[in-house]
């Protein structure tokens, strides 16, 4: 399976990603720059976190203009699956490749720690080597996790799945509504989640409950499967 | 060349835990009587444009594209 990641000035999660995928896909994913205007043929592109732009004007904001976001927006729209984390789902939320925002956390605080993730739809190719309703454990890593829809699409999007990861019961670390962590496009096809599946992957991370994630996308059977 | 202000402020409803913040600490410090605060973003531009509707049409668009996120974000044209 072919993988890309997506490099842009500011993140800084990229070699997370780009270990987690080499480990799990057995081939080191291709990088592309925030000034190329074309992604070589893969299966997965991956958004990784950081602070692209320096979070200047909005998280994402400037990264989801920049000429190799026209390019992801492209293979999306072919149907070829996006994963973007943290940073990156802020990227994908800004260019209108999924709905919603992600705003300060309530807390006004930046958030470093494990949260457990409830995963609300296990029938996903992201995530369905996981089982329905299954607690996952999950670091997370961020200043702007707040996610907000208004109430019609916060409606349309509950009703048609596309909520597939939520922080498990009391434990919300941001204000984010209906404990929302990661959410999907009406496709299928792209994935955005503040959590950081990457970081736990291997035993030396401390778990592996992350790589059922790259795994599911993939086709690539997990042990952990239920 | 004409000079134009963008204000940029967040949509009722929305929750605005810095404009809340902002709220505590301006009545720490002894100013009573502050309903609320939401915190919103100021832009000055100078365009080329000589044409004032061409202008205030060119600087929507900026906001609908860039300046603003009309998800959770209203924005305003005032031209100077």
């Amino acid at each position: 399976m072919k993988t890309a990641v997506v490099l842009l000035p500011g993140l800084n999660r990229d070699r997370d990603m780009i270990a987690a995928l080499t480990k799990i896909s057995g081939k080191a994913p291709v990088t592309v720059w925030q000034t190329d205007t074309e992604i070589p043929d893969v299966d997965l592109i991956a958004i990784p976190g950081g602070f692209s732009f320096g979070d200047y004007l909005r998280c994402g904001a400037i990264a989801a203009r920049s000429p190799v976001m026209r390019a992801v927006a492209e293979k999306a729209a072919k149907g070829v699956q996006v994963i973007g984390v943290c940073n990156g789902f802020q990227i994908l939320v800004e260019a209108g490749l999924l709905p919603g925002a992600l705003m300060r956390n309530s807390s006004l605080k930046f958030v470093c720690r494990e949260v457990k993730l409830q995963v609300a739809n296990a029938n996903t190719a992201f995530t369905r080597n996981y089982a329905p309703g299954q607690i996952i454990r999950a670091p997370i890593a961020h200043h702007d996790g707040n996610y907000f829809a208004d109430d019609e699409t916060l409606k349309r999007i509950e009703g048609g799945g596309q909520v597939v990861f939520r922080y498990a019961e009391g434990t919300n670390p941001n204000g984010s509504i209906n404990d929302i962590a990661g959410i999907i496009n009406t496709n299928g096809n792209v994935l955005g989640l503040m959590p950081h599946p990457e970081n736990l992957i291997e035993a030396a991370h401390g778990g592996t409950d992350g790589r059922g994630l790259f795994e599911s996308a993939l086709g690539i059977p997990s042990r952990q499967a239920a | 060349m004409i000079k134009a202000r963008v204000t940029v402020t967040l949509k009722n409803g929305v929750l605005d835990p810095q404009g809340k913040a902002i709220e505590h600490a301006l009545s720490g410090l002894g100013f009573g009587g502050v309903g609320s605060v939401r915190q919103g973003k100021v832009f000055d531009l100078e365009l080329q444009e000589t044409d004032k509707a061409k202008a205030e049409a060119e600087l929507k668009a900026m906001c609908d594209k860039l300046l603003a996120n009309t998800v959770i974000e209203n924005y305003n044209v005032s031209l100077t």
